[in-house]
């Protein structure tokens, strides 16, 4: 089953390149700016079911505020780019838009490596392992679990989204960032860019899938599965699982505030609508419609949820919500292990 | 916030406060493994323990019978940090004040417990969940590269000997029959190596030839380890206590007699409780 997805991964590696920068528009193989962007958002998608199976599949701890991390990791990658807007914006300031409009006359001290792409790359994926370092350590400790811990992962991105709303937090408010022009001086509307973060977000699916598959295989993993399977036993064995459970949910978040910093160049917005409870129950519907415990089922859920989505929403728009609660619940009765689930029955 | 959280919340915080440093091991400098004395729990008002006192000598097996309700199942529960005793002292050789301790501070001082409900990871195959049982680095950073060493390997052979699932070494837990998960939960504990095992109800379930099998298995582990056996059959107690050995039944919270097999069945308290209903 490892197979198809690496051919998948290398195609999107290799074709994308080729048939959208190789092939002129108009050509039978051209493949359009349009879909380049969508094969893009998908890979992140994927990175996110990915790194919710890692702690659900695996660690049986289901969070359903994922999305905070992602939207953290955007936010981050997102600074940087209103930084290099530089004196385009509507005011022809040096600050960005939407503090010329704010009155403010200097940057806030939290933006004070968002000239710095690689500086901002780092604070896009410390602060969010950061939050879930300090999160995950009391909620474990506490011995928070099951529905508990997926309420009060809720709340927190819930609460997030609040802060992110308000303009004094220094995040745009409720329109965040957008209009962005170019990453590290490259107009971020050029072809060989799209091509290039598309490339990007593949070869970080690969490299977060590596990542998964190898800590799984180890012990740890089989004393991440022991614990979500009898966690009392694992203590009574001497193990500290909160070492082991948190452990696994700062990696998944740094995985999915990868993914949001790769997502926001490609869609050229960021704000908090991406913190809404909706948008972390998706990432754990991708997961579950692939396939819990599989690391390659949720990465297919991904493709296959948001590709129907797409499909929908042009189609019959304000029938993709209940096409999307028809399709959980009919994967939570029927198909307990998801398309994975299906694949091998039909294999047998 | 449910009162549960609450009150795990008021635990975690009144144990950080009074955390000693205690990964050292026990010293048996008086022949004593297990010390407790006037233990004492009481939940909502029901008096599970009430003042229950009794020593395990070092390689000692012993065997704990008593009516549903007789507190054995939380003695157990207090050994391991499982449950908070409201007063009294449990001390595990001459040192260890299991009291100050959480489950994986007294798992990794050596103490292992088998539950009365066989309990084994069931995702994982049989070799895995003894590799994870065996003794070593218990730190999550270490498990990410772990490699198991050859003279770990010759251990897992043998642990697999012992508890008679050689044959069963890659069949995922889940799918043994109940009889072999006991099985294979007495390995784990023997992968442990602990100095202390405490058995609840360990041959639940077993066939006749398997519970013949466990017998013979603790009586050979007796002198090297300290066994505590809580059981309810009273032919493989027998068994396992001869006619030499020491029985401690418990009745509603204490100890209510002690002694030989024969003595305690002669017992009139006992007979009156227990044996004689």
């Amino acid at each position: 089953m490892k197979k198809p997805l690496l051919i998948a991964l290398a195609a999107v590696l290799l074709l994308v390149p080729l048939l959208h920068l190789v092939f002129p528009p108009g050509h039978a193989l051209h493949l359009s700016e349009f879909y380049v962007g969508l094969l893009g958002k998908f890979l992140c998608f994927a990175i996110c079911a990915l790194a919710l199976d890692l702690i659900w599949g695996f660690g049986g701890i289901l969070s359903l505020g994922h999305g905070l991390f992602f939207a953290l990791g955007g936010y981050g990658m997102g600074m940087y780019l209103m930084r290099q807007i530089g004196r385009d914006g509507q005011y022809q300031s040096d600050l960005p838009d939407f503090m010329v409009f704010l009155n403010w006359k200097e940057l806030p001290w939290h933006w004070a490596l968002s000239d710095s792409l690689v500086g901002q790359i780092i604070l896009a994926l410390a602060v969010p392992g950061l939050l879930a370092a300090v999160f995950g350590y009391f909620a474990f400790r506490s011995r928070i679990q099951g529905v508990y811990f997926s309420i009060i992962t809720q709340a927190l991105t819930v609460a997030a989204m609040l802060l992110f709303f308000r303009n004094e937090t220094g995040f745009g408010g409720n329109n965040g960032f957008t209009d962005f022009k170019r990453i590290a001086g490259l107009a971020i509307t050029s072809p060989g860019m799209k091509v290039g973060l598309c490339v990007a977000s593949g070869i970080a699916l690969i490299g977060c899938y590596l990542l998964a598959r190898w800590l799984t295989q180890s012990r740890w993993g089989r004393i991440l599965q022991a614990i979500r399977d009898a966690e009392g036993r694992v203590r009574f064995l001497g193990y500290d699982p909160v070492a082991y459970k948190l452990s696994a949910y700062v990696i998944s978040a740094m995985m999915c505030a990868l993914a949001g910093m790769l997502y926001v160049p490609q869609v050229g917005i960021i704000n908090p609508g991406e913190m809404s409870p909706a948008a972390s129950i998706e990432m754990a519907i991708w997961a579950a419609v692939g396939g819990r415990g599989t690391l390659i089922g949720p990465v297919f859920g991904a493709f296959f949820v948001n590709g129907t989505k797409s499909v929908f929403t042009a189609v019959w728009p304000e029938g993709w919500l209940y096409v999307l609660g028809g399709l959980f619940i009919a994967v939570t009765l029927f198909l307990p292990q998801g398309l994975m689930g299906l694949a091998r029955r039909f294999k047998r | 916030m449910t009162p549960e959280l609450l009150e795990a919340g008021a635990q975690a915080h009144s144990r950080a406060l009074t955390r000693v440093v205690t990964d050292t091991g026990p010293v048996f400098n008086q022949g004593v493994a297990l010390y407790v004395e006037d233990l004492k729990v009481a939940f909502d008002g029901f008096q599970a323990l009430g003042g229950l006192s009794f020593t395990i000598g070092v390689g000692e097996l012993r065997c704990v019978i008593g009516p549903n309700g007789a507190g054995k199942t939380t003695t157990m529960d207090c050994i391991t940090g499982k449950t908070r005793p409201d007063s009294g002292r449990v001390y595990f050789g001459s040192n260890l004040d299991l009291r100050q301790m959480n489950e994986q501070q007294i798992a990794r001082a050596g103490i292992g417990r088998k539950f009365q409900k066989p309990t084994v990871f069931e995702a994982l195959t049989v070799t895995e969940n003894l590799e994870l049982s065996l003794a070593g680095d218990r730190r999550a950073r270490f498990a990410m590269r772990a490699k198991l060493s050859g003279a770990q390997r010759d251990r897992l052979g043998e642990l697999l000997k012992t508890v008679h699932l050689a044959d069963e070494q890659s069949r995922v837990a889940g799918l043994l029959s109940h009889g072999q998960k006991q099985w294979l939960e007495i390995g784990m504990l023997l992968a442990q190596d602990p100095k202390l095992l405490l058995l609840d109800e360990p041959v639940a379930g077993m066939t006749d030839e398997e519970t013949e099998r466990t017998a013979e298995l603790f009586l050979s582990l007796e002198g090297q380890h300290s066994l505590v056996v809580v059981e309810h059959d009273m032919s493989f107690v027998a068994t396992l206590a001869g006619a030499h050995r020491t029985v401690t039944v418990l009745h509603e919270g204490k100890t209510l007699a002690e002694g030989t097999m024969a003595a305690v069945q002669s017992d009139e308290k006992v007979i009156e409780v227990y044996l004689g209903r």
